[in-house]
């Protein structure tokens, strides 16, 4: 839905051929700017976009998860998007006769989401803002989820969010492994990071070094995070 | 022209959050348009509701959000559901009073465009895209624009059609973009609900400022009103709003 700095890095680095997306920025602070970049020099290759609104991928995860071939919503007809994204149907409901958009289920092969905890079993619990992180695990073939903890208990009540452990491919602990975002309880969005990002990404050559030093010469996650509280902005 | 005490985007501000009723659902974008419910929520509208797009209902930020996604927004709301619940069943459901936009275009018939500037396949610019504004703009039961206003932003012709803001594709009754609050006016609706036509201007600023910053031949109402400067309460209010805000995001 909303590509965040990891799909600008990817972007950057060449390792996206196709971006599914409906809101691609750097939220409150401006463009991604690597993403700008492909898509309107194609540096450093030509990014395919297939591009929805909010409630149309909302609505394809969740048809998705629900083993349904297509999704339907309200809103993008009369939009120029249908125009340029042939997935997006008009479809007419048989008992009302009212029109209505319709998109193909979105069926990942792999979904990864952060989560707060996991049980020893592989069981997930996680609130706060959960987004579409349910769905998109349930439409996925496999999926991978990171933790803040893995805990004996997670004393989850009854209608917490779950995802059952045979839900799930694989679960890792990874605390902080949603930076710069953040899981709810357990650290704060690094909003300074975002803005830094902006400098960062702006041009070509500073990306590339910052990705050298900060992604491809560190040995691994902690790595990188101790790499970044030494040079945040570098 | 004697000094004023506040700036064009403080006056900005201010009359969008006026714009604002004191028991609106609100569905709120990121940016003015939550800097302004904000306000209206901290000063006439304590009983404002504000939903954010990512879930939180009833958020009642002690600062500004960076992002949809901050935290502060899911501490301080009645709730937060997932993001395919907030677009069922409270927006596409009819339960939002007042979409609240930004706009990188605007046409005279309340249509946005956040997508691209130039041709799609080849744009000038990209933009971030639709989000959640094209269905925010015919679901809500009405939409008010708060965007500043210069010729690059009301255009005559949109370079893409993201958002059907003229209340054509409005799903039960909803109306499009009933109002614009730019840094210069307000722009409201025409009668026979076509046009946007002008039909305030803030203090100092003359019709032809208004006029010449706009792409098409803008109509006014025959008795253009001044809107009534920020009180001292509401300047106060905005500024440690944006001090709070600023300190909170390390900027």
């Amino acid at each position: 839905m909303t590509p965040d700095v990891i799909y600008d890095q990817l972007i950057g680095m060449g390792c996206a051929r196709k971006l599914v997306f409906s809101w691609g920025g750097n939220p409150g602070v401006g463009s991604l700017h690597r993403f700008r970049d492909a898509v309107e020099n194609g540096w450093p290759r030509r990014l395919e976009i297939e591009e929805h609104s909010h409630a149309a991928m909302a609505s394809a995860y969740t048809a998705g998860a629900a083993g349904l071939p297509f999704a339907v919503y309200r809103g993008g007809l009369g939009s120029d998007l249908p125009k340029v994204n042939p997935m997006i149907r008009r479809i007419e409901c048989p008992f009302t006769g009212e029109e209505l958009a319709a998109v193909p289920a979105k069926r990942p092969d792999v979904t990864v989401i952060h989560a707060q905890k996991a049980d020893r079993r592989g069981n997930v619990m996680m609130w706060g803002i959960i987004g579409v992180q349910k769905e998109a695990v349930l439409a996925a073939t496999h999926s991978i989820v990171t933790v803040e903890e893995v805990v004996d208990e997670l004393d989850a009540p009854p209608n917490a969010v779950i995802l059952p452990h045979w839900v799930v491919s694989a679960v890792c602990e990874v605390p902080g492994g949603a930076h710069p975002s953040y899981a709810q309880g357990y650290s704060q969005r690094d909003n300074a990071f975002y803005r830094a990002w902006d400098s960062i990404s702006r041009h070509r050559e500073v990306f590339s070094d910052w990705m050298r030093r900060h992604i491809l010469e560190t040995d691994d996650f902690a790595d990188y995070r101790a790499r970044l509280r030494e040079s945040p902005d570098a | 022209m004697p000094e004023r005490a506040y700036t064009a985007e403080e006056m900005m501000t201010v009359a969008a959050a006026r714009a604002l009723s004191r028991r609106a659902v609100c569905f709120v974008g990121i940016g003015l348009p939550s800097a302004a419910a904000n306000l209206a929520r901290l000063t006439h509208a304590p009983d404002l509701i504000l939903i954010y797009e990512s879930g939180a209902i009833g958020a009642r930020p002690d600062v500004l959000p960076l992002s949809i996604g901050d935290g502060e927004l899911a501490e301080t709301a009645s709730t937060v559901v997932s993001t395919p619940e907030v677009f069922s069943y409270y927006l596409q459901a009819g339960r939002i009073d007042v979409g609240f936009l930004g706009a990188a275009q605007i046409d005279r018939f309340g249509n946005i465009n956040t997508t691209v500037i130039g041709d799609y396949q080849n744009p000038k610019v990209r933009l971030p895209g639709a989000g959640g504004a094209s269905e925010i703009a015919t679901s809500a039961h009405e939409v008010f624009v708060i965007v500043r206003h210069s010729k690059k932003t009301f255009v005559e012709k949109l370079d893409f059609i993201t958002s059907v803001g003229s209340g054509k594709q409005a799903a039960g009754g909803a109306r499009g973009v009933t109002r614009v609050i730019t840094d210069l006016g307000i722009l409201e609706r025409d009668s026979d609900g076509k046009e946007l036509i002008l039909t305030r201007l803030h203090p100092g600023i003359t019709p032809e400022q208004a006029r010449e910053a706009t792409g098409w031949s803008l109509k006014t109402v025959g008795q253009l009103k001044e809107t009534p400067p920020p009180a001292a309460d509401e300047l106060a209010t905005l500024r440690d709003l944006h001090q709070r805000t600023r300190q909170a995001h390390g900027a």
